[in-house]
């Protein structure tokens, strides 16, 4: 090989060697002990395994899993379409708001929609007459809540550049409108709604702090089972089988996903058109119901939780904001919720830092596309398809002793890189897309102003990455503030994190304990929410591809 | 001073479908000089001009500036300077601190910066237009300031890359004298490619055609 390409070539590896290696000790070492776990027991062990794979517990799990995930992607799905059509499809004045609404749930901690759902469907909340609590429904209910936007955003962008022409041509040829929406639209919609669909069915089939906190004893998916197998029948090797089941089902649905985006792209071509057009005064009878059904969706639960963290007793007060501040009864939690909250925000400011330091690293050695770039993009990449449980789960198993010299057993230190490792990926294309904007020419041309390659980072591709790396530790201190699910597995009991606390809290009796929970629940929707609406500011045009 | 000297240089492309780019090309450009570079898109003339200047590996052959052998000299230590096409302007930096910006890097102390900006800027005439961001501007601004910008920290050869496609036909003519007169001017060796012939004709002293990575 030339010995500047090779010399450039270790450079590259020697860069990439920093996450690679983050990767390798918190991500990869953690996954193959799972596996190694759920296959060994001193050899070989297939019987040991198939006896967990054939247990009722086991195919109950999975059947939950599939069902509870059927179900919030039909709901989403029921919604989030005619939320389409409005949203996207029509164009109305105030419409930008409203999406923006209707986007917040997305961004809302798993913990805090889980609490919100039980403040509303539970034990003296307002609709507890329905009888819904701790019942699929209400867990469907909540899997609705959280992914009506994201069908929304995907079928609606599709639906907005739609050329209605092609629906005309099907009048001419003698269509009426139902034909023509059957034949024309319908089939010109589906990829996308398939694509929705499996997106939305992985993030039922993954979602583990809802049906935790919602589904009590009775209602256990793969992943809680998983939680309970460590956490109450201290039965780590049914827990590491169960992970390769859920790395299984999870591989599956990515493959369909996979597939249906493949078709998407295909139907839709490269051509877009603008097939918005202005609500009229018929669209009314469209346009209502879906604002009322999405408003209803979005305010009760929100609404009930606010309302729940403020009563007291017969009236209401800011009483259990109080108490936040103070320590409760040890057995309730160790330190006090403010206490958790410092550890929360300590927590996520390092998980957000090393998150952002090592994938600026990545963005940066992506910047020019190639065969090491897709290498390094895939390695990257991959925790997105492991669920955070088995992150959690896997860390527990590896780095609870002494590695290289350093104790780290019950080390706090665990918890902000198992948080780091959840939102890498994001963080990565969030960066990655602005930093393959700037024209590899540009860097040419500071190089033949005298720029070493050093120089070229500092003083033009780090200023003009400067706002999406703001973007993206803003994306990623939210994720780890409210990140539950490797979290729960890897924080220490006297060490909680703002949602370990609020869970706590919503497992202990008493209406203090509860009241407490609910404001802890606002605490934190508050704090992540405004991170998420400064970092927000932070989109520049070349933004990522969230 | 002997000037620039190629000679031999091969360029070659891996991947899929191996190209040989630049197929053993030789040539000379002497200080003050001005060489165009004529050919079609897909010559290798680009591809010529980038391992001239150190963007683009040679795979054989020699880049020799006044019997120095700068073919495995870094970009940023040849000393060569490099005008593209669409200008390649820094967004985030205004038309002055575009133009000092390879200042910044021999670190030329901040009076001497100011003055060699104000030179430059007069010299492209775009007198008082320093503090504009450079994405305000017309497209025959912006080559002006990637001119002055590369000339600005004395290279000893200058790269234009179709320095003036991105225009239209009635500024490039203009703007295709000015750069004569400008380079004349500043004392620079240049090699520019172009698939213009008029333009060619305008600007360099000599014209070399090129066709299939070969000298024709």
């Amino acid at each position: 090989m030339h010995p500047r390409r090779h010399r450039r070539h270790l450079v590259w590896w020697a860069v990439a060697a920093l996450p690679l290696g983050f990767l390798g000790i918190f991500f990869v070492w953690p996954l193959l002990t799972v596996l190694a776990r759920g296959l060994w027991d001193g050899g070989f062990d297939w019987a040991g395994t198939w006896a967990v794979v054939v247990d009722p517990r086991t195919a109950d799990a999975l059947v939950t899993t599939a069902g509870l995930a059927t179900l919030g992607t039909l709901g989403s799905l029921a919604l989030g379409i005619p939320a389409a059509y409005v949203l996207y499809r029509l164009r109305w004045r105030g419409q930008v708001t409203v999406r923006a609404i209707a986007a917040v749930p997305f961004v809302l901690p798993t913990i805090v929609v889980a609490t919100a759902f039980t403040a509303l469907l539970g034990r003296s909340g307002p609709l507890a007459f329905l009888g819904w609590d701790q019942t699929v429904w209400a867990i469907g209910l909540a899997m609705v809540f959280y992914n009506t936007s994201v069908v929304m955003r995907i079928v609606g962008g599709s639906w907005a550049g739609l050329d209605p022409r092609r629906a005309d041509a099907a009048r001419t040829l003698g269509a009426n409108r139902r034909q023509a929406w059957w034949h024309v639209t319908v089939p010109a919609l589906a990829p996308a709604v398939a694509s929705a669909a499996s997106v939305v069915f992985l993030f039922c089939a993954t979602s583990f702090g809802v049906v935790l906190v919602m589904g009590g004893t009775r209602i256990n998916t793969l992943e809680t089972e998983i939680w309970l197998q460590v956490n109450q029948f201290l039965d780590i090797r049914a827990a590491a089988v169960l992970s390769i089941l859920q790395l299984v089902f999870v591989a599956g649905i990515l493959a369909a996903s996979a597939w249906a985006r493949r078709r998407r792209e295909r139907v839709l071509g490269t051509r877009t058109v603008d097939g918005t057009r202005p609500a009229t005064r018929s669209d009314v009878k469209v346009v209502v119901p879906v604002l009322v059904a999405l408003g209803l969706l979005l305010a009760a639960p929100l609404w009930a939780l606010l309302s729940r963290s403020l009563k007291v007793g017969d009236g209401y007060g800011f009483d259990h904001y109080v108490a936040l501040f103070t320590d409760p009864p040890r057995s309730v939690l160790p330190v006090s919720v403010w206490q958790a909250t410092l550890n929360s925000l300590t927590t996520a400011v390092i998980a957000a830092s090393v998150a952002t330091g090592l994938g600026l690293i990545v963005a940066s050695l992506l910047a020019r596309r190639g065969r090491k770039a897709a290498v390094l993009d895939a390695i990257v990449m991959l925790p997105l398809g492991v669920s955070a449980v088995i992150v959690g789960l896997g860390m527990l198993l590896t780095l609870n002793r002494t590695v290289l010299g350093v104790d780290l057993r019950g080390s706090w230190w665990l918890v902000p890189m198992a948080q780091a490792v959840v939102a890498l990926p994001l963080v990565v294309r969030t960066l990655v897309p602005p930093a393959r904007a700037i024209d590899p020419r540009m860097r040419a041309a500071a190089g033949a102003l005298g720029a070493s390659p050093g120089r070229v980072w500092t003083r033009v591709e780090w200023p003009l990455l400067r706002r999406p790396f703001g973007l993206a530790l803003g994306f990623a201190f939210a994720i780890s503030m409210g990140e539950f699910g490797a979290t729960s597995f890897v924080a220490r009991p006297d060490r909680p994190t703002l949602p370990t606390a609020i869970y706590r809290l919503l497992g202990r009796p008493g209406a203090e304990n509860l009241g407490m929970a609910f404001a802890a629940a606002v605490l934190l929707a508050a704090l992540t929410a405004s991170v998420m609406m400064v970092s927000e500011r932070m989109r520049t045009t070349v933004g990522g591809d969230l | 001073m002997t000037g620039l000297r190629v000679d031999n240089v091969v360029v070659r492309y891996g991947g899929a479908h191996p190209v040989t780019a630049v197929d053993g090309v030789s040539l000379t450009v002497a200080p003050g000089e001005t060489v165009a570079l004529l050919g079609p898109s897909g010559c290798g003339k680009s591809s010529l001009l980038g391992a001239v200047v150190g963007i683009v590996d040679v795979d054989a052959g020699q880049v020799v500036w006044d019997d120095e052998d700068v073919t495995d000299v870094e970009v940023h230590r040849r000393g060569f300077g490099l005008v593209f096409q669409d200008g390649q302007l820094f967004p985030h930096r205004s038309v002055a601190r575009n133009i000092s910006f390879g200042l910044e890097m021999q670190r030329l102390p901040a009076t001497d910066k100011r003055a060699r900006v104000l030179e430059l800027l007069e010299l492209v005439g775009l007198d008082g237009l320093g503090d504009r961001p450079v994405t305000d501007l017309s497209g025959g601004q912006r080559q002006r300031v990637a001119l002055a910008r590369s000339l600005a920290p004395q290279p000893r050869l200058l790269a234009l890359d179709e320095p003036l496609s991105a225009l239209d036909a009635d500024l490039r003519g203009r703007l295709a004298i000015e750069v004569r007169d400008i380079l004349a001017a500043a004392g620079t060796a240049a090699l520019v490619v172009t698939h213009d012939p008029a333009e060619a004709e305008v600007m360099a002293t000599r014209v070399l055609r090129m066709r299939d990575g070969r000298l024709a």
